[in-house]
């Protein structure tokens, strides 16, 4: 059953960029769109975004490896994980709960570090499973999208995703214990 | 931003310096501001290729369609936006890509949506409610099929690797109301002894249930590129249709 879908869905996703990618150009031409023009000039445009992201990745990323590799985060994870307790999230999943933010690939890592160790379909694993899969890299997005156009002040943004982050993660351990019990 | 930024710096490299580790962290440091680099080619062909694209979509009215199609879902979330189809256009892009887990696709397109939300940004260095709105439902989308943890699940040798499904379209689904409400909240709080600059017409301000009802007629006029819409100062939206068309 599930290798069906997967392979239905993987064929989805295989026709989806080309797909629309000749829907954009069928659409230009039919419209008299000068599609080669306006591609290149859009492209252009492409390389300005990216000289402009780059300063704000640096700054970034530079600021979450140092506060990583430090030791700080696993200092944080060890004062936080007896509130997690109470809360129901297993302590195996709370180093992902605060890597995941922060770092896409490091966190990648890490769920198959808990996967292998306790098994994908122990609790644990489980957890980190629909942990990752529900959150997302807040501070790299934020360092993309907000550099991008040279936002300074983000106002409550960083707070908003980190309170959806927090609930993705409670949502995630609490989920899991009901449907599949601990 | 800059106190999170200066937080996380200092506060890992005192930390560095009472675990000992300075050398680790030194060399992390310049590591990840290697890696930052390396990110951003990776990204520069890609977002190079879907700006065109969406340069083709622009001037082919197919994101105006896009946008119309979205209308009556994002008119809920982003009420300052009725009217820029171009922004709604690239919004809907970016979260569909997200949706169907195509990454590569979906960053190049929100920042292009970040790009039409800049240019109705009164304030140039401060994020529009709207731009919080997007990047919160962004980071707390849901993806049809998580198909990396299904990937990493399947190769640990799990019974039933996709089992987790529906489990994290429950959990994003917290997580997106979480942050629309948080972001509604935030809102809120954020206009208290804050005042409308007079002419720019912040609708922001207005308070979410007020905000559809006060346009004249907030389907139709908006989207028509060229047409002036009577009785109101340039904002939102009509600045682009004016834009469109002497551009």
């Amino acid at each position: 059953m599930i290798r069906v879908f997967l392979s239905v869905f993987s064929a989805i996703s295989l026709y989806a960029v080309p797909v629309i990618i000749l829907a954009i150009l069928a659409s230009g031409i039919l419209r008299n769109v000068k599609i080669y023009e306006a591609f290149t000039e859009g492209a252009s445009e492409g390389i300005s975004t990216v000289i402009k992201i780059l300063p704000q990745l640096v700054g970034i990323l530079t600021a979450v490896g140092v506060f990583r590799a430090s030791g700080a985060l696993d200092f944080v994870i060890k004062l936080l994980t007896p509130a997690a307790t109470l809360l129901g999230i297993p302590a195996e999943a709370m180093p992902l709960a605060l890597l995941r933010p922060v770092s896409g690939s490091a966190s990648l890592a890490l769920v198959s570090d808990i996967i292998r160790e306790y098994g994908p379909d122990s609790y644990a694993g489980r957890v980190v499973s629909t942990m990752m899969g529900s959150t997302e890299t807040i501070f790299y997005t934020l360092a993309v999208y907000y550099g991008a156009v040279g936002i300074k002040n983000i106002r409550y943004t960083l707070a908003a995703a980190l309170i959806a982050d927090g609930v993705s993660v409670i949502a995630s351990a609490w989920i899991c214990a009901l449907v599949f019990g601990r | 931003m800059e106190y999170i930024w200066a937080g996380l710096l200092a506060i890992g490299f005192v930390a560095g310096i009472l675990s000992g580790r300075l050398e680790e962290v030194t060399k992390a440091a310049f590591d990840s501001a290697g890696r930052a680099v390396e990110l951003s080619i990776g990204l520069l062909g890609i977002i190079c290729l879907w700006s065109g694209l969406m340069k083709i979509m622009e001037k082919s009215g197919v994101i105006n369609i896009i946008a119309r199609m979205a209308r009556p879902f994002l008119r809920i979330l982003f009420p300052q936006l009725i009217g820029n189809d171009r922004a709604m256009g690239a919004i809907v892009m970016n979260l569909a890509a997200n949706f169907m887990g195509l990454g590569n696709a979906a960053t190049p397109l929100g920042i292009k949506a970040m790009q039409e939300l800049q240019k109705v940004n009164t304030r140039k260095d401060t994020a529009s409610d709207a731009m919080c709105m997007f990047l919160v439902l962004n980071t707390s989308a849901i993806q049809l099929i998580p198909a990396t943890v299904i990937a990493i699940r399947s190769d640990a040798g799990s019974a039933a690797p996709a089992e987790i499904t529906s489990c994290i379209w429950a959990a994003s689904l917290c997580a997106s109301i979480a942050g629309i409400t948080a972001v509604n909240v935030f809102r809120r709080l954020g206009k208290v002894g804050q005042r409308e600059i007079p002419g720019q017409g912040d609708r922001s301000l207005v308070p979410p249930g007020g905000t559809r009802d006060l346009s004249p007629c907030p389907g139709k006029l908006y989207h028509q590129p060229g047409r002036r819409v009577r009785g109101r100062p340039l904002s939102y939206g009509n600045g682009n249709a004016e834009k469109k068309k002497t551009g």
